[in-house]
Parts: C-alpha cells; structure tokens; sequence
C-alpha cells in the first residue's frame, strides 16, 4: 500500500489524515531541534489505529460502496500476486481479442494448481483507461469462460475475484453480444464440474459481476458491495435525481452483513481495520485462509453433487407469497 | 447517417405511467389537449374511449376491433404493438383455450425497500389497476394441436421487470414441463431487473439457468422470443439462452439501455441500433418472426424438433 504522501483519503477518512499530517510536522521538528519526539509520536499512531478502528464501528453502507472504491484498495492482481505462486496469465477469447478488464490464468494456493479470473481495475488514469475501469466487453466474460472450460477439462478448481462497475455498456459492447456473454458464463457456471469459489473483493454490480459470479461458494470481503445496480443508477432511476445515492445504498441493503443475513453469500471475509487499503498482505492473508478452507470443503465432494447442490442452491433464491388454490381448480 | 430515437426504457422500471417522449408506450385514444377550440360542448358527442387507435409508428388509424383482428400488428407499416399475455395467449392457443399454471404464486415486499413509494403499495396498486399478480405468467395449452408451455411477460407490471416471482414461475414451469415432455417457450418483454428486490432479482439469473440447464438435459426444446423491448437481467440470461433465439421485427432489444450507452460513448446511437434486425446481423438470432406468422412457425419447429 502507498505510504503516506502517497496516500489518499475519503472524506470520511480525513481525520486520520490531519493525524498523519501531525506526525509529520512532529518528526520534522525533530529533525530540526534533534529532540527525541518518538513517544509522541507513538502516541499519534496509537491514534490512528484507534480512528481506524471507529470509522469502521460506524460505517454507513454508502461508506462501504465507497471503500469499495477506494483509490488505494487492492485490486485482482494484487491478490493474486499476495496469495498465489506461478501465476500464468492467459490471454485473448480466441475470437475477438484480449480485454484487459478481464484477467486470469493458472496459478498455485499452497502447491494446487487452481484457476483464478478476475476484474482488473487500474490505479492510475492511464491504466484505469487501459483496463476500462474494471468494465468488461463481451470478449472479456468469454475469455473468462474459456479459461473456466480449460480448468474444468484438467479438473482444477475456479477462483473468481469480482470487482466492477458494471459490464461495459458500449456500441460494441452490444454489437458482440454483451447480454449473450453474461447469460452464457451464468449458464455454463452453474453447471461446471470443478469446484468455483466467488469472491466480491470489491464493487459487485449486476450482470456484470454476476458473469463470473455464479459457484459453490460466494464470499464478500467486509468493504463490498454486491447488488443489482449501482446506488448512483438506482437513485437516478427510481428516485428521479442523481442525489440520493446514500438512500439507495440503504434500501438495496447491498452490504455483506444483508447478504449474508439473506443467504444470498456464504461467508463475510474480514478486512484489516478500516479497510482493505491499509495492510495488501493483512487483506490477502485473510483471503488466503478463507480460500483454503472452502476448497477443501468442495473438493471432497463428488462433481454431480456439487452442480447439483449449486442448482438447488440459487433454487431457493428469492422470496414471493403463495396463495392457498381450492383444491378442486386445477393447478 | 440517421440517428436511432433513443426511448427511456428505465423509466418503466420504476412502476410508474410511463411519460411518453417520441415513442408511445401504449397506443393513445384521441383526447383534446388543447383548448384553442371553443365550439359548445354542451351537445358535442363524446366519442367512447377505447374505439380507435393509431399506430405510434405511422400514424395509421384503424379501429381497435381491426388491430385486434390483425393481431395488434399494423396494417400500414407491419408496427407490432406491444402487447400483453392475455393478447399472446388468445390468438396462440388453440380456441383461446389453456391452462394458467402457478397463478397463486404473488410478490411481496420482503426488504421493506421504499423508493418515491413502497414497493408493497407499489405491488398492490398496479394490481388493483391490472389484475396482474406479477410480470410473467404461464400457461399451457395447444399450438396448431401440439402441447406446449407458453411463459410471457406483461411489460405493464413494473416494465415486466424480473424479480422473484419471474424466477420462481419460471423454474416451476421447466419443471412442469420436464413432468410433461412439453416444449417451452418464454415471451420476454421487459426493461431488466426489478431494483425494489435488489440481489434477490439478480440470483434469479443463475436460478433459471440452473433450471434451463435441466431442461437441456431433458432435451425438451427452448424457445425464447423476444419482443419489444427485451434488456438487462433477460437478455443476461435465459432471453439469449433458447436453443433457437427469434424475435418479432423492429423490436429494442440488448443489454444496456440505449440511453445509458448514448451517455457513455456521447454519440448519437445508428439507425436500427439493437433492432431485431441488428441482432440478426450480429448473430445473435435464429430468426425473425412476423406476429402473424408466429404460431404456425411455432407448431412447425416442434414438429421439426420431435420427428
């Protein structure tokens, strides 16, 4: 993670910049009188662990959206680089080109070979642009897909790493089939052989994140957000104005702690405190036990079950009344 | 080169009267919206609401018995009104006669989610208005004497936004048919996903490809129709997943909405942008059917799947 100059802060985020910003003028006046300033210092870091530790007790959900989008949050090859060894990235759909959105390949987790694929979001204009945001074009999802058949036929497990803003909505984007690309990966998840674990490292919106969303297993980390639109969209849609993000990201109950609490995710993977931007190593290593612990658990059950379990498990997705019928209609 | 009309096709996702701008939504009954005539009203001659209606494309008028006769279809410029369930069932089924299956199945407002209204009152009003339990219904029935499961959407409920009770209809149907050894097909008209469900509507995506993934299985034919307009969650989904895609002509159909793609790229859109007839160019339909000839091509292509 960058160090402090480097460093950026969300508005809610900026008390700990005035602590940091107070450290600094400690050590440079002691550099200039050579007094020893360590304990206060001390003090001052002491300081920020505890504002980091309060901003997380009293994070709204809009908060959380926005430490998913945290300029300094880790992104998909961040982890890779922090979990995996002898990560081989594999390009191109092998029809159009390769989307730099979208990245994957082999990769070891402790000496086990597994698939990992995932959003790449860039962290400066230049690469922001070259991965388009995190965005990803039809080619994108079916790269993600050959990969994912590639695992299945040597028998390796799936790793997704979902963080988008959406799937791209562009001319040719629609041109190639953007809905075709989605609906096939959710079709082909859903009944791959080998074991997927998905997890929402960051933003999780829509189709787009669903597209390499659907497996055994969904984890959230504890700063995502994961639902069927954007806060931003929802309030200019439903609420008629672009200003009423923060009600949306209430009423889509779009973090975590609901997802779980509605069975939509499986397990919340905790994150370093105030968020994943503090410790990549903290955040990975964490990530990392989850992963080990779930593979494990999926491995030791046999493929047909597994797809079956899968089925049945988004067979129960979703809430709705039943009438009582007279039993003499029919139906 | 001439540019595309770009309809608000979100707006109807909110369940409100839509606000028609450039394209009609529904065909509107003639009504004086100016008053710059001033002749006595006193013993002016209402006409009855409801007896003519004019084409949103063409202007064409004819009487509503006669677009009805014609299959909601335009005798001038071959427009295909949107129409709903009830319209697709009576002139595809044989002698308007089927059977409506899960019909008890209703939604309901789980999350409590409250936008410019709550989403119960929401539900309740638009079925006070419409009849309509929610925005896909199922029936079964005969096609030129061939059994068949009908899924169609009513786009006047909430834009026929996929939610819940779509996702659970829907599953219950393969199901049904897979009992029944009965072809399916979906009638997808909507705007995409029901926001006032949030997650829920989009786990829907992977609960009905895991039913269509069963229905493969059973090797029983998917047909999937898609009518104006047809975005979002349906065509990331089973909209784009039939063993055989068609649509009726002209209709709007894609991922992203035309309005949301002419704000990201900040051009104006083609002409016949995400048409059928571009889909068709792009390779991502079998065919494209006419309205009128839809349920003989239908009868057909079962026969052409069984023998």
């Amino acid at each position: 993670m960058p160090e402090y100059p480097n460093r950026q802060f969300l508005d809610f985020e900026q008390p700990i910049k005035v602590l940091y910003e107070e450290i600094e003028k400690l050590k440079q006046t002691a550099e200039k009188s050579k007094i020893d300033m360590s304990d206060s210092i001390q003090k001052l870091q002491d300081a920020i662990i505890d504002k980091r530790r309060e901003i997380t007790e009293h994070l709204t959900p809009w908060q959380r959206v926005q430490l998913s989008r945290h300029p300094d949050r880790p992104y998909t090859l961040k982890y890779i680089d922090n979990i995996f060894t002898d990560f081989v990235e594999l390009h191109g759909d092998r029809n159009v080109k390769d989307d730099k959105a979208m990245v994957g390949g082999f990769a070891q987790l402790n000496g086990e070979t597994v698939m990992v694929i995932g959003q790449q979001k860039g962290n400066n204009t230049k690469m922001r642009q070259l991965r388009n945001f995190g965005m990803a074009n039809p080619e994108g999802y079916r790269k993600a897909l050959r990969l994912m058949r590639l695992a299945e036929k040597f028998n390796k497990p799936v790793i997704t790493l979902v963080d988008t803003p959406g799937a791209f909505p562009g001319l040719e984007a629609e041109e190639r089939g953007q809905g075709e690309a989605i609906a096939r990966n959710i079709y082909e998840m859903i009944r791959l052989k080998v074991p997927i674990i998905v997890v929402i490292i960051g933003e999780g919106a829509s189709g787009g994140a669903f597209g390499i969303g659907v497996g055994d297993r969904t984890l959230m980390m504890e700063n995502t957000w994961y639902t069927v639109i954007s806060p931003e969209s929802c309030s200019s849609i439903l609420w008629r104005s672009w200003d009423k993000k923060e009600v949306a990201a209430e009423q889509l109950r779009l973090t975590a702690t609901d997802m779980k609490g509605f069975g939509l995710v499986d397990e919340i993977v905790n994150e370093p405190l105030g968020g994943a931007h503090w410790s990549y190593t903290e955040a990975a290593d964490i990530l990392k036990t989850f992963l080990e612990k779930n593979i494990k658990e999926l491995k030791s059950i046999d493929p047909q079950t597994r797809v079956n379990n899968r089925i049945e498990k988004y067979g129960k997705m979703g809430f709705w009344e039943e009438l009582i019928v007279d039993s003499t209609e029919e139906q | 080169m001439k540019k595309e009309s770009v309809e608000d096709l979100e707006v109807n996702l909110t369940g409100e009267e839509p606000v028609s701008e450039g394209g009609e939504i529904k065909p509107k009954w003639y009504k004086r919206i100016r008053k710059g005539i001033t002749t006595s009203s006193t013993d002016k001659r209402e006409t009855p609401e409801g007896l003519w209606s004019k084409c949103p494309e063409c202007n064409y008028i004819l009487t509503s018995a006669e677009l009805k006769e014609n299959l909601y279809v335009c005798p001038k410029c071959n427009y295909h009104h949107r129409i709903g369930s009830e319209e697709y069932y009576d002139f595809l089924f044989d002698g308007e006669e089927y059977i409506e299956l899960f019909d008890n199945i209703q939604s309901k407002d789980f999350l409590n989610f409250t936008d410019l209204k709550n989403y119960q009152k929401r539900l309740d009003e638009i079925h006070s208005k419409t009849n309509l339990k929610d925005s896909m219904r199922i029936a079964t029935g005969k096609v030129n004497g061939e059994g068949i499961v009908i899924a169609c959407m009513d786009f006047e409920f909430i834009g026929g936004s996929l939610g819940s009770v779509m996702g659970e209809k829907f599953s219950r149907a393969v199901d049904y048919c897979i009992e029944n050894k009965l072809p399916f097909l979906v009638i997808s008209k909507s705007g995409g996903a029901r926001m006032m469900e949030s997650a829920f509507s989009l786990m829907q995506l992977a609960k009905t490809s895991g039913k269509l993934s069963q229905l493969s299985d059973a090797k029983l034919p998917f047909i999937s129709l898609l009518t104006d307009p047809t975005f979002g969650g349906i065509s990331a989904s089973f909209g784009m997943l039939g063993d055989l895609n068609i649509a009726e002509p002209g209709a709007l159909i894609g991922f992203a909405g035309p309005r949301v793609i002419k704000e990201t790229i900040k051009k104006d859109l083609p002409e016949g942008f995400q048409r059928s007839e571009f889909l068709l160019e792009h390779g991502f339909l079998d065919f494209i059917v006419d309205r009128k000839k839809l349920k003989d091509q239908l009868s057909q292509l079962i026969i052409l799947f069984r023998n």
